[in-house]
């Protein structure tokens, strides 16, 4: 069997060190020795498929997938954007999950003992499949900052949480979206971890996307891991 | 054809994952059907296997929010994607798994697979593949878990042979056992220290 075309090799550098001792948690979870890097088998580009079959109707619809007397409170925005890869390619039919706080910075998890109350009616996630352009977009409110227990006073510049598959294990991807001009993202020990990160993980004001009268828009693409061109293979294999 | 874009970069998943992924370990009942639950599917050929473990931190206190995911062929080395061979009807070779909250265990039902196809004609030992999320880690890990009772194919097998410290090779390696008539391997992931797991930059 020739060699599969392979995923490019991950920058490291794009992504935020294992060890970030401002971000306390990191100091004991992360790994001391290096990672041993592999090249390419069919384990790694394969990855799980999903469809429209493994999602409901409303599961993008954060303001009604968990209403139970009306709406959630809040600011009413969309989040929609365009999942690509490294080549630019649009990355069509992957499964794109977020889950985020509520509007006054409470999750509804049994471990979450933040003083702001739970909303009634706000679940807090969502899950979508992407269209043939790699298109999504999600209907919420958005996120209330909140404290946590790093330093004392360290508080989380609002954010949602972004879960993406890509077509292969080796481009599986957890991310985190923030918004255009808090001032706490400059705070933030773990956004900080890799300052170069910001522009990237910030979602931009998007007017045009905005529904009058009704909901604020935001804009945020996310970029997989791009593949190498099976030419070379198909050389080898003429030889 | 060259890199135009950058990937995005990763953040931490935080500890409330579960929302996301997992909603009812977080405490609510929202979708229809949660994903990852079923790895094999009931058609499924080969043995039924339990896989049970804990995933500890540098201090070697179990981590108590962590979320796995597993990547696995079926019985005949094949993984149910467009790229490889046919599968069971049923069978999507993929799982989510959490930890309880209180002991930091986990576990999960699933088929041993066969040997899977390796690059250049070699054969890889039956692995899983897993990717491990939690408060703390900045970027997923990836690791493989091989069976104790594949002694013969983990020795030929390439990705093992990689790793340079031998010592280090068992990390990768379950533990078969038989409980109650139900074979069980266990798993333990180290993130940290002398025994720490193998991890792999795929």
């Amino acid at each position: 069997m020739r060699p599969p075309a392979e995923y490019y090799q991950r920058d490291r550098d794009r992504h935020p060190p294992a060890l970030a001792p401002d971000y306390k948690t990191s100091v004991s979870r992360s790994p001391r020795f290096a990672p041993i890097s592999l090249e390419q088998s069919v384990s790694e580009i394969t990855g799980p498929v999903f469809g429209h079959q493994d999602v409901g109707l409303l599961d993008h619809d954060l303001i009604r997938n968990y209403a139970q007397t009306g709406d959630p409170v809040g600011e009413r925005i969309i989040v929609h954007g365009r999942v690509l890869d490294e080549n630019a390619r649009p990355v069509p039919q992957t499964l794109v999950e977020i889950w985020q706080a509520n509007a006054g910075g409470r999750y509804r998890h049994k471990k979450d003992t933040y003083l702001a109350p739970i909303d009634p009616n706000f679940g807090g996630c969502g899950r979508t499949i992407t269209d043939e352009s790699g298109y999504f977009f999600f209907r919420t409110v958005k996120p209330g900052a909140y404290p946590w227990r790093n330093r004392v006073n360290d508080w989380r510049p609002a954010h949602i949480h972004f879960s993406v598959f890509g077509a292969s294990f080796s481009q599986r991807l957890i991310t985190q979206l923030y918004f255009e001009g808090d001032p706490l993202i400059a705070r933030c020990p773990i956004v900080q971890s890799l300052p170069d990160a910001v522009d990237a993980l910030t979602a931009k004001l998007d007017m045009n996307a905005t529904i009058p009268l009704d909901t604020i828009a935001y804009r945020f693409d996310i970029v997989l891991r791009g593949r190498r061109s099976t030419l070379f293979e198909n050389r080898l294999e003429g030889n | 054809m060259t890199r135009k874009l950058r990937e995005t970069p990763s953040q931490t998943a935080g500890p409330y994952v579960h929302i996301g992924l997992a909603p009812g370990a977080a405490g609510f009942d929202i979708y229809d059907q949660e994903l990852g639950w079923d790895i094999a599917g009931a058609n499924a050929k080969g043995e039924r296997i339990r896989v049970e473990g804990r995933v500890m931190d540098g201090t070697g206190n179990p981590v108590k929010d962590v979320l796995l995911e597993v990547w696995q062929a079926n019985a005949d080395g094949q993984y149910a994607h467009p790229e490889s061979g046919a599968v069971e009807d049923g069978f999507r070779g993929w799982g989510r798994v959490i930890t309880d909250f209180e002991t930091g265990a986990w576990g999960f039902d699933t088929i041993k697979p066969g040997p899977v196809a390796g690059r250049n004609g070699a054969v890889q030992a039956p692995h899983l593949n897993l990717w491990i999320v939690a408060r703390g880690i900045n970027l997923g890990l990836h690791t493989r878990m091989y069976f104790s009772d594949e002694v013969a194919a983990n020795a030929a097998d390439p990705v093992i042979n990689l790793v340079e410290w031998e010592s280090r090779r068992q990390t990768l390696i379950a533990k078969r056992a038989e409980e109650d008539g139900q074979v069980v391997y266990r798993f333990d992931i180290r993130l940290q220290g002398s025994d720490e797991t193998i991890f792999f930059d795929i």
